[in-house]
């Protein structure tokens, strides 16, 4: 069972993530990563026509593929923890809905993906299950128009704006086996420190990711250097400045160890993304294509996943609110050498 | 942390980096410049085919209108606006475009519901203000005159 330690949770049976699987569109197979997709789509409407529709189909294409991976059948997964940007979580309750697996919705923002694999991994550590699915999803289009301006507007994005990632990403987590495992994890708290700007998210999130950092060093003990690398997602390129100044304040230096997911789904200086990612499927796919398959291969052995969400609503931006980040944080480790 | 939302702010100002001013003050003048040149060529074109003033003025509009929707269609408005910024958004062009851009977008909610209620979602507070500015304009001018 999980030991506490201040807010942070030790999972002393530690997790093993046994499969997992990324799925992208066109600008996310040019991006850095692209080749490590397992699948990407050059159709962004993902054959469907609605843009609602083809999130929920690239949702299920991820979760199919992570459970085709491990070599699961559906009725394998005993639970599922899922959500995505949409009102109502639509793309992964109408995505999903045909799986029969018992679906838990969850909404994180773009912390999504944490959240749900910390569920996932909660559930199993409880030992309420053998097997549990994390999945979540974002799509430019469907976020654009739900959140912004149609699509064919002509607008004028500021330099702080992040681009939603077309992307999503699914991991299934099991009692045993063999595979990275979840060693630790801290629950975010709300943090709001005023920003009420929608085109600077990674503003909005940074306090909250720095929180929760700072917070799961304190409870454990341990330091930054104990860490191959700390991975926020998505602060983007202003988040990421903010965060590592926040850091500093709480006497926390993360040096060249901090990475986020909004810088490393795309490359700034040739696609046009301004500070960098978002959404739900940033952290997600960047966790699924390129964090866990290091953790496999043992290039990484132990790191931070801290995804950040912004929990604004357009509404409460027009009535004048500020935005309150939350940020969760996994501790992820290379299966131990030479065991199992 | 010690940290008021005040001192906050300030450091995420100081992080972000600031709009390119001059760069899209410099193409919103070009472009939205050729967008009213153009006009002025069709307007004095129509002139010259023989066409009172204020029924070329009207084609002109209308014409720009047409190009705009075309080009919002064709998906390349969005491409020309990222750069132009006020320059494609203050003509008549942008108008047209917010307009088209919503009938496209909410088409997919159906003819009433998303088509023709979505429309106005952005061109709405337009034509709401503009109007009201212009009867205000109006009562104005009748009593001042």
């Amino acid at each position: 069972m999980a030991l506490r330690k201040g807010s942070t949770l030790l999972l002393t049976q530690g997790p093993v993530i046994r499969s997992f699987a990324a799925v992208g569109s066109k600008m996310e197979g040019e991006g850095p990563l692209g080749p490590s997709f397992d699948l990407i789509c050059e159709d962004s409407a993902f054959g469907q026509d609605s843009w609602e529709k083809a999130e929920a189909s690239m949702q299920k294409k991820a979760l199919d593929l992570a459970i085709q991976k491990g070599a699961f059948s559906p009725e394998e997964i005993d639970v599922l923890f899922a959500g995505d940007l949409l009102n109502q979580c639509i793309s992964s309750t109408y995505g999903l809905r045909d799986l029969n697996i018992p679906f838990l919705g969850v909404y994180g923002a773009c912390s999504t993906m944490a959240e749900s694999l910390m569920m996932a991994s909660l559930f199993v550590e409880g030992g309420f299950g053998e097997l549990a699915g994390a999945v979540t999803s974002s799509h430019f289009c469907s976020a654009e128009r739900q959140f912004r301006f149609p699509l064919e507007y002509g607008s004028q994005r500021p330099p702080s704006a992040q681009w939603t990632a077309t992307a999503s990403g699914a991991v299934v987590v099991g009692r045993q086996g063999t595979g990275p495992r979840v060693r630790a994890v801290t629950p975010g708290r709300i943090r709001d420190l005023g920003i009420t700007d929608a085109n600077n998210m990674g503003a909005a999130m940074a306090p909250a990711a720095a929180d929760t950092i700072s917070r799961f060093f304190t409870d454990t003990g341990y330091q930054p250097e104990d860490f191959d690398l700390v991975v926020t997602g998505d602060l983007a390129h202003v988040g990421s400045q903010l965060l590592l100044q926040l850091l500093e304040r709480d006497g926390v230096r993360l040096e060249g160890r901090h990475r986020d997911c909004g810088l490393l789904l795309y490359d700034r200086k040739r696609q046009q993304v301004d500070s960098g990612g978002s959404g739900c499927g940033c952290s997600a796919s960047v966790l699924c294509s390129s964090l866990l398959p290091r953790l496999l291969d043992g290039s990484l052995r132990n790191i931070l996943f801290v995804a950040t969400g912004a929990l604004m609503s357009p509404t409460a931006v027009q009535q004048g609110e500020s935005i309150p980040g939350i940020a969760h944080l996994l501790w992820l480790s290379a299966a131990p050498a030479g065991k199992e | 942390m010690g940290l008021t939302p005040k001192d906050y702010q300030q450091m995420s100002q100081e992080a972000s980096p600031p709009s390119r001013t001059v760069k899209n003050g410099a193409m919103a003048f070009l472009i939205g410049g050729s967008i009213c040149t153009l006009g002025q060529i069709v307007l004095e074109l129509l002139k010259s085919m023989g066409m009172e003033q204020d029924q070329a003025s009207a084609l002109v509009s209308l014409s720009l209108v047409l190009l705009s929707v075309l080009l919002t269609s064709f998906g390349l408005y969005d491409r020309v606006a990222r750069i132009a910024g006020a320059g494609t958004l203050v003509p008549i062009t942008g108008f047209a475009n917010a307009m088209s851009s919503a009938a496209i977008e909410f088409r997919s909610e159906g003819l009433v519901l998303g088509l023709g209620a979505k429309m106005f979602s952005i061109a709405g507070p337009v034509l709401v203000y503009g109007i009201s500015a212009g009867v205000l304009y109006g009562l104005i001018y009748y009593f001042i005159r």
